[in-house]
């Protein structure tokens, strides 16, 4: 397995006025190409810098860090924003779609900011991701005219349309139902079985065992790096909900949100 | 951050860190990172897209641009067209004129005494008619004028009336619609005939048959020899409001204006036409000294009796006065367009602010600074832009529904128009800096947190 993410001592020290906070104090882990990650924590543990720092919307005070081969640490900005638009797809809680453009033109958006690319094909390879998430009948619906479960398919749309090397969502269940989130949690495993590397941050310990591995950060520190089979078997206090594999547990509520059913419940 | 200060290339960086997997493509694939990103034609069409997103807001920020260069073009073409017509009816009256008159101008000092010599005469007229004295002059044409009831059949008027040479339409510019001007036989023979402004005879002469009419002026039986067609020019006495008969006649027959002393007959000016419009100070000059001359008077113009207006001094001087005014004017109308530029960065900067959001969003998605700087810049130069354009035609149809009214004239200029349409691109280019920067500068992360 390739190396798709790959952390050394990341840190990163805010400054607010006279204090300094150190939100990470020194990260390191490797995601290998096509795993399924959930970073987990309290809040203020540092999870969110983290992603950040994945996401390469910020960058670390020391430390290294390596996306798909590229030294993400040492790039300049203008090409931090050429590596967010071609390597990294985001999803967030509040889905951040355009409100003035359809589906269609909000998945295309990211095609835009790469370039070279004619309006038509742009638009095509749009509707191609929007068929992938089951929304291909959707496509000239403005966000309000959306569900909430829907407008976040859009917006994994959106980060597919780039074709890229990670799909990084930052708590992407939190605005939405326990049944829309299990169908939403259901769409990511799918692609996560199609081969795609997904670094979910949640602080849901339902959501984030849909993932196979799990990271916790308390502290900025990384406190654990285990499966989430194994968080589940350790009866860990901070997983008290984990009695039960995703797939039984849906089972026993009568649910089944895994694989091609999230397809037919549109 | 130190990624920014010391930004350091892929080539560098593998030779430091050795440990790190060395695919080849790498360095060329950082290096394709450069290349692509949005071109300004996407990007001018997002702005555009938001702009037509709230059309509301759009228009109203746009009004402030559009009646501050509606305005400027409306005022500049008007007060261009006033300078024109202002111009047309000094020289209507015919170029290159000097005019003397009895009495001192205001200007040299001690004035002298009515009275006191203070007549002109047809003398002084023989002084300056003779090119020894005033070589520099074309014509020279003493006028006397007064005041007449010009009664024919049952209509009367009154009307001013000037005795004149046969040289007077060449002088000022008349053309004569019927007849022909009297001649210098009528003139010798102080003959009883009359020349009428246009006015005058569509006045007196309704069914416009004055031609060979009589006219009675003073208890006299004067013939219509000749009508002059109408100058135009308005102001400064137009002789369409006049008369004109043989200035012989005029001085002995009607005004009887015997001059006190020397036997001679008085006139009321006397017209010099300069050879040349680069001769007129010259001519100017040789008058005065030819009238001191003439009349012992001294030679530094202190005690002069005679004053001499230069037509072309008037003309600079209303050129001057017209212009000022017209920069006045459109200075107050470039204070609106500034004030539609403030309008513009208040609309942008709340913009900024409201879609905080969606630059966090862009920004994540891969927009650079520069993207979203020129977004923004864009918007702000569109708004001023269209606003600029719809200004200039309504400023081109306030000028020409001006024009049309009579009121006043206008005359549209596309300098006028281009100085316009510039001066609010720039307003909107210094106005949407300021907001377009706060956009681009914005923390993707604080921004997409925004509420």
């Amino acid at each position: 397995m390739t190396t798709m993410i790959s952390v050394r001592d990341l840190a990163r020290t805010y400054q607010t006025g006279e204090i300094e906070v150190h939100a990470l104090r020194g990260v390191s882990f490797d995601i290998a190409r096509g795993e399924f990650v959930a970073i987990m924590g309290p809040s203020g543990s540092g999870k969110s810098t983290l992603m950040n720092l994945i996401g390469c919307l910020d960058t670390p005070t020391s430390g290294s860090y390596t996306l798909d081969g590229l030294p993400v640490d040492q790039l300049e900005k203008p090409l931090l924003a050429a590596v967010r638009n071609r390597k990294i797809g985001f999803v967030f809680q509040q889905f951040h779609l355009l409100a003035r453009s359809t589906a269609l033109e909000n998945v295309a958006l990211p095609l835009a900011y790469r370039g070279g690319m004619a309006a038509d094909e742009r638009l095509e390879r749009a509707a191609e991701s929007l068929e992938r998430v089951g929304l291909g009948n959707r496509m000239d619906h403005r966000p309000q005219e959306l569900s909430g479960g829907q407008q976040q398919r859009v917006a994994i749309a959106r980060s597919l349309v780039t074709k890229p090397a990670l799909l990084l969502a930052d708590e992407p269940t939190g605005a939405l139902d326990t049944r829309t989130s299990e169908e939403l949690m259901g769409l990511l495993t799918d692609l996560n079985h199609g081969g795609m590397t997904i670094v979910l941050v949640t602080h849901e310990p339902d959501v984030a065992r849909y993932a196979r591995r799990l990271l916790e950060i308390r502290d900025g520190q990384l406190l654990r790096d285990v499966s989430t089979a194994e968080a589940w078997a350790a009866q860990d206090p901070h997983a008290p909900h984990m009695t039960l594999g995703p797939v039984a547990r849906a089972r026993r509520v009568g649910r089944l949100p895994v694989a091609s059913r999230w397809r037919r419940s549109v | 951050m130190s990624t920014q200060e010391q930004p350091l290339r892929r080539a560098e960086v593998s030779a430091a860190a050795a440990e790190a997997p060395a695919t080849p493509d790498i360095a060329a694939e950082e290096e394709d990172l450069w290349e692509g990103g949005i071109g300004w034609v996407e990007t001018l069409g997002m702005s555009l897209a938001s702009l037509r997103g709230n059309p509301l807001r759009t228009i109203l920020t746009a009004l402030g641009v559009l009646i501050g260069v509606a305005s400027v073009v409306a005022l500049l073409a008007i007060g261009r067209g006033s300078q024109a017509a202002i111009t047309e009816s000094i020289t209507a009256n015919g170029a290159n004129l000097l005019t003397v008159r009895a009495g001192a101008s205001s200007s040299s000092g001690v004035r002298g005494a009515v009275g006191e010599g203070g007549t002109l005469t047809v003398a002084d007229a023989e002084v300056l008619a003779n090119p020894q004295n005033v070589p520099d002059a074309a014509f020279v044409s003493p006028e006397y004028s007064g005041n007449a009831q010009l009664v024919a059949s049952s209509l009367n008027l009154n009307a001013r009336v000037t005795g004149a040479l046969p040289v007077y339409p060449s002088l000022h510019n008349n053309t004569l619609a019927e007849g022909a001007f009297f001649s210098d036989d009528d003139n010798r023979t102080s003959a009883n005939v009359v020349v009428l402004g246009a006015n005058v005879a569509t006045n007196l002469f309704p069914g416009g048959d004055a031609l060979g009419q009589q006219v009675r002026m003073n208890g006299q039986s004067f013939q219509v020899v000749g009508v002059l067609a109408s100058s135009g020019g308005g102001g400064f006495g137009s002789i369409d409001d006049g008369v004109i008969v043989p200035l012989n006649t005029a001085q002995r027959k009607l005004f009887g204006a015997r001059a006190a002393v020397g036997g001679t007959w008085s006139v009321s000016n006397i017209v010099v036409q300069a050879a040349s419009s680069k001769q007129i100070d010259a001519a100017l000059s040789e008058i005065e000294i030819a009238l001191r001359n003439s009349k012992n008077l001294p030679l530094d113009g202190s005690g002069d009796t005679f004053s001499v207006i230069n037509q072309a001094s008037i003309l600079a001087t209303v050129t001057q006065t017209t212009q000022m005014l017209t920069l006045f004017l459109a200075a107050i109308a470039a204070i609106s367009l500034l004030v539609g530029g403030i309008g513009i960065m208040n609309i942008m900067l709340v913009s900024v602010r409201e879609r905080t959001r969606e630059i966090g969003l862009r920004k994540a998605l891969g927009a650079r600074e520069g993207d979203i700087m020129l977004q923004f810049l864009f918007e702000a130069l569109a708004l001023s832009g269209v606003g600029g354009l719809l200004g200039l035609a309504l400023g081109a149809g306030i000028a020409l529904a001006v024009s049309a009214s009579g009121v006043m004239k206008a005359q549209l200029s596309p300098d006028a128009a281009l100085l316009a349409l510039g001066f609010a691109l720039a307003v909107g280019l210094f106005f949407g800096i300021a907001p377009a920067r706060n956009a681009a500068r914005l923390d993707p992360i604080e921004a997409l947190r925004y509420e």
